[in-house]
């Protein structure tokens, strides 16, 4: 097989056991995004210099070292709004086109210290608004499976790197489903940790309250590797968790007996694919038949999750952006004055739906507005997560679809944002109760795009999910069906 | 009709913490351009801030030393609004709940105590600086940013309406500046723009309760600029509503070299700031012992001190109060006296000559070159009748100028007072036979020209001879 066919973990082996060196792998990966990136277009920056370098300092450290850790010389990709010391950092927005963070991400270093190769940085949509990779002011990023179809997104480019052999691993980041949501479109794993288990710093702010960085990986078992490497209190994240981080790779065990899973009927919401509820309910019915328990439950404030949503992080959102003005950093449009420039800067430099998403933001803060749209989505907020305290009181995990449909065509939805927006039903709750939810292929429809289920963790229960998730994926074997795409 | 005026004050205190509220960098004043700065003061893309810890607590001293009630369940707020000093166009504030609220300040003016009540103090970050290459942004070709200034933190002190006059709001001011000394948690330096105010005034009809319409000043950095600006704003309210006009609401500047308020902006121009909570910040949680730690941690304050002054030492209301105005002022006074200088005497050498001197060479108590304890050895040196107050005065300024000790400095310049009679007498003897009119004048009624012959003894004895024993040898003499 393949070098780049592999997981993640079967390449650690391979470097660990001296059968392939990391430069060999390096150069592997950077062919196949030679020769496929062109029809994917998954990387906006790709850095096989850096990436070469990397591999032969790995080289290095294997040779002395032999046991070595899990990211050592194994080629991955960064989603483009973790900054990157030295590596532009452009969010997939021509307003950062010129920007080269002088830092890094937390997670970058924590990656870096295993002298992981990174191959690139990944398409998205721009500032991480938006569910298809169509709102990169760059290009649109096309679905391994079937290129005239949306690889989901936001982490678009990382979930098609992934799903399509140009990365054994990516990075992205979830603010509503960022990571889940082109998990199940690609036919990968997905995990968007605990608000606050991975630090935040470093990674370009699209709704603070909201956004957290996980991995996108081939299968559950280098999703758990990856989690082990990114999670961990840092002192420079005021958000982010003070709890130790377990070694996820203890719950990579296949045992749901007696498991108590949740069913909430508001997720199997209208519009939803025939095809994406038989496959959940046929996963539920493994599940069952594996020993679990399956437990229907109510999530009654479901259907106000995305109104509340879609008030809160553009308002989040509107501050965050608002430091692209042109002044220090970033680029620049002229004017005859101040307000001038600041006015034609951000005129030519957003996209149409950040720019939606400003006013939108702008809109719910103003004075007069802000009792009746901001204060009322906190409350929302609040209600959506008591909804989930009541229901883990009775259950362990929570099993959901990701999305109601599977991957759309490119450019079917991109003038109606309404109907896109409605793409997040499934995910945007666990961002607004701040919970753990991992996403896994269940499924592949008759048209050959995957199917992805959700698993919803309590708090900090990152292992309870990885546990139902892995059980799943070994008995099932969907994790195999990776995308044959061919020049 | 009578109006009334109705002040309010917004003091912004920058605390003087090492680094800046929200990253490591430092905060000293005068660094060169952009120094002091990093990715999370700059605002670029993704960094995060982190209170700094010395922040919340200096914000709590001040919110204790002036009498409010700690929040114990505080946090922090975004501000929206572009401007070019401001990186990230929002500023980090607190909104609906600040760190202290209800507190007061007591003031003196014309000898009568007033209480200012305290609304609120929250913590907020600087904004860096503008250079312009012209005079405002506006006429300029082009504007530079310094940024070191940008996340310094600050306080922001609110009070009730309460004040009624200028003065009443210069002293509030220089109250709320002494206090802030006293705890040790600002500068307090007004030409460094460590402390700023802004200040509304509204006129009202005397005895009646509504408030009129306001007017804000900006940025006021002076106490006599304060007192100047509402005088000015008092008179250009009054005269409006005097000939039947109505105030419009108003943020105003005050251009100290007209001297004259201009507007800046009206009330439809305003700025909606859309406040929203801090999502990168957790809330502050303050518990009820490190509140009763900080409290402790307080030095006395001024009016403590000045009462202390007043019961103890027996010094006027007025000396006292000025005596303790500052701290280092007030510190300097106790080592003057601690071991047993005269209190009256101490106090009018550290109002007299010191503070002339110090004033007259721009210089800080704290780097005063005669030191307390000095002071109140010559002081000591004047009430044993070693050294006449006039030899004091050679003494202090040799003192002033070397650092020398007093009693060396008199022994090394033989300042000794001469209070041996026979050599007076001597002096004195000469001097009548060498002044034979003002003697007859003396002796024919004229008492006052006995003055002329004290100071000629004086004079003869290199200003040694004991005053006292001159007169009286004089008198008898001449009768």
């Amino acid at each position: 097989m393949e070098l780049y066919k592999k997981s993640a973990h079967d390449l650690h082996d391979l470097l660990e056991k001296k059968e392939v060196t990391a430069v060999e792998l390096a150069d592997a990966f950077l062919e196949r995004i030679d020769s496929i990136d062109s029809k994917l277009h998954a990387y906006i920056t790709k850095t096989a210099d850096t990436a070469m370098e990397a591999a032969k300092k790995a080289d290095k450290k294997i040779a002395a070292e032999g046991k070595i850790p899990f990211l050592t010389g194994i080629p991955g990709a960064v989603k483009d709004n973790i900054c990157t010391l030295g590596i532009r950092t452009t969010c997939a927005s021509k307003m950062l086109d010129n920007f080269v963070p002088p830092y890094n991400a937390a997670v970058m270093d924590k990656i870096q210290k295993e002298n992981a190769v990174i191959l690139g940085k990944t398409n998205m949509d721009e500032f991480a608004m938006g569910g298809s990779t169509e709102n990169s002011a760059f290009f649109p990023t096309h679905n391994p499976h079937n290129a005239e179809y949306v690889p989901g997104g936001s982490s678009g480019g990382s979930a098609a790197a992934v799903a399509g052999g140009l990365a054994a691993w990516a990075l992205g980041s979830d603010t509503g489903g960022s990571i889940r949501q082109p998990a199940s479109f690609c036919g990968i794993v997905g995990l968007k940790p605990t608000y606050g288990r991975v630090s935040r710093y470093g990674l370009v702010a699209y709704a603070s309250s909201l956004d957290q960085i996980g991995p996108l990986t081939k299968d559950v078992t280098d999703c758990a590797n990856i989690l082990n490497v990114i999670t961990g209190y840092d002192e420079k994240d005021s958000t982010s968790v003070k709890a130790s981080s377990p070694d996820y790779t203890k719950s990579l065990i296949q045992d749901v007996k007696g498991l108590r899973i949740g069913i909430p009927a508001e997720y199997f919401v209208d519009g939803m694919d025939k095809e994406v509820a038989e496959s959940i309910h046929m996963a539920i019915n493994d599940f069952k038949a594996m020993g679990a328990e399956i437990i229907d439950i109510s999530l009654p404030h479901t259907k106000y999750a995305v109104a509340a949503y879609y008030l809160l992080a553009p308002a989040e959102a509107t501050t965050n952006l608002s430091r692209y003005d042109g002044v220090s950093y970033g680029e620049r449009v002229n004017g005859d004055d101040i307000v001038s420039m600041m006015t034609n800067t951000r005129t030519e430099k957003f996209g149409s739906e950040v720019k939606r998403r400003i006013m939108m933001g702008n809109y719910a803060l103003s004075a007069g507005y802000y009792d009746a749209y901001y204060l009322k989505a906190l409350k929302i907020r609040t209600l959506v997560k008591e909804d989930y305290d009541r229901a883990f009181e009775k259950v362990d995990v929570i099993l959901t679809p990701t999305a109601p449909t599977t991957a759309f065509k490119i450019g079917s939805m991109i003038n109606d944002p309404l109907q896109m927006y409605l793409q997040d039903a499934c995910t945007v709750p666990l961002n607004l109760a701040g919970l753990p939810g991992i996403s896994l292929p269940c499924g592949v429809s008759s048209s050959g795009l995957p199917i992805g289920m959700q698993i919803i963790g309590k708090p900090l229960d990152e292992e309870g999910i990885i546990k139902a998730a892995y059980t799943y994926e070994q008995s099932k074997g969907f994790y195999k069906n990776i995308a044959e795409v061919t020049e | 009709m009578e109006y009334e005026a109705v002040i309010g004050l917004e003091i912004h205190s920058e605390l003087k913490t090492k680094t800046k509220i929200f990253c490591g960098c430092e905060t000293s004043f005068g660094a060169e351009q952009n120094t002091h700065v990093c990715p999370v003061c700059l605002g670029l893309p993704g960094v995060l801030p982190v209170v700094n810890k010395r922040v919340v607590e200096f914000a709590i001293k001040a919110g204790i030393a002036l009498n409010c009630t700690i929040n114990k369940f505080s946090k922090f707020d975004r501000k929206n609004y572009y401007y070019p000093d401001l990186p990230k166009n929002f500023q980090t504030s607190q909104f609906d709940l600040p760190i202290a609220e209800h507190g007061y300040v007591d003031i003196n003016v014309d000898g009568r105590t007033k209480r200012i009540r305290v609304t609120r103090i929250h913590m907020e970050e600087d904004a860096g600086k503008l250079v312009h290459s012209g005079n405002t942004i506006k006429d300029s070709a082009s504007s530079n940013v310094d940024y070191n200034r940008t996340g310094v933190p600050l306080i922001e002190i609110v009070s009730e309406p309460d004040m009624r006059t200028p003065e009443e709001a210069r002293v509030y001011m220089e109250k709320v500046k002494s206090i802030l000394e006293y705890i040790d948690v600002s500068n307090c330096k007004m030409e460094e723009g460590n402390l700023r105010a802004d200040v509304n005034v509204s006129l009202r009809p005397e005895g009646t309760e509504k408030l009129g319409t306001k007017a804000e000043m900006k940025n006021i950095n002076s106490f006599k600029m304060a007192e100047n600006a509402l005088e000015y704003e008092i008179d250009r309210q009054r005269e409006i509503l005097e000939d039947g006009g109505h105030i419009v609401q108003e943020t105003r500047t005050w251009d100290d070299n007209k001297g004259m308020t201009l507007s800046m902006r009206t009330k439809e121009q305003a700025q909606d700031y859309r406040y929203m909570p801090e999502p990168d910040l957790v809330p502050i949680i303050t518990t009820d012992e490190q509140i009763e730690v900080l409290k402790q941690s307080l030095p006395m304050l001024p009016d403590a001190r000045k009462t202390k002054l007043m019961e103890e030492h027996g010094l006027s209301a007025y000396d006292a109060g000025i005596i303790t105005n500052s701290r280092a002022m007030a510190e300097y006074f106790d080592d003057i006296i601690c071991d047993g200088a005269d209190v009256k005497l101490a106090a009018n050498w550290l109002m007299g000559d010191l503070s002339k001197q110090l004033h007259a060479e721009n210089k800080d108590i704290q780097n005063s070159p005669v030191s307390a304890k000095y002071l109140g050895k010559m002081i000591k040196l004047v009430e044993k009748g070693v050294i006449s107050s006039k030899i004091a005065k050679e003494v202090f300024g040799e003192m002033w100028k070397t650092g020398a000790e007093p009693e060396a400095i008199v022994k090394e310049k033989g300042l000794v007072q001469i209070t041996d009679t026979a050599a007076i007498e001597k002096i004195v003897d000469t001097v009548i036979a060498d002044n034979p009119k003002p003697v007859a004048d003396y002796k024919g009624g004229n008492v006052k020209s006995i003055g002329f012959l004290v100071g000629q003894v004086m004079k003869a004895s290199k200003g040694k001879a004991n005053p006292g024993t001159v007169n009286t040898l004089l008198k008898t003499k001449l009768v």
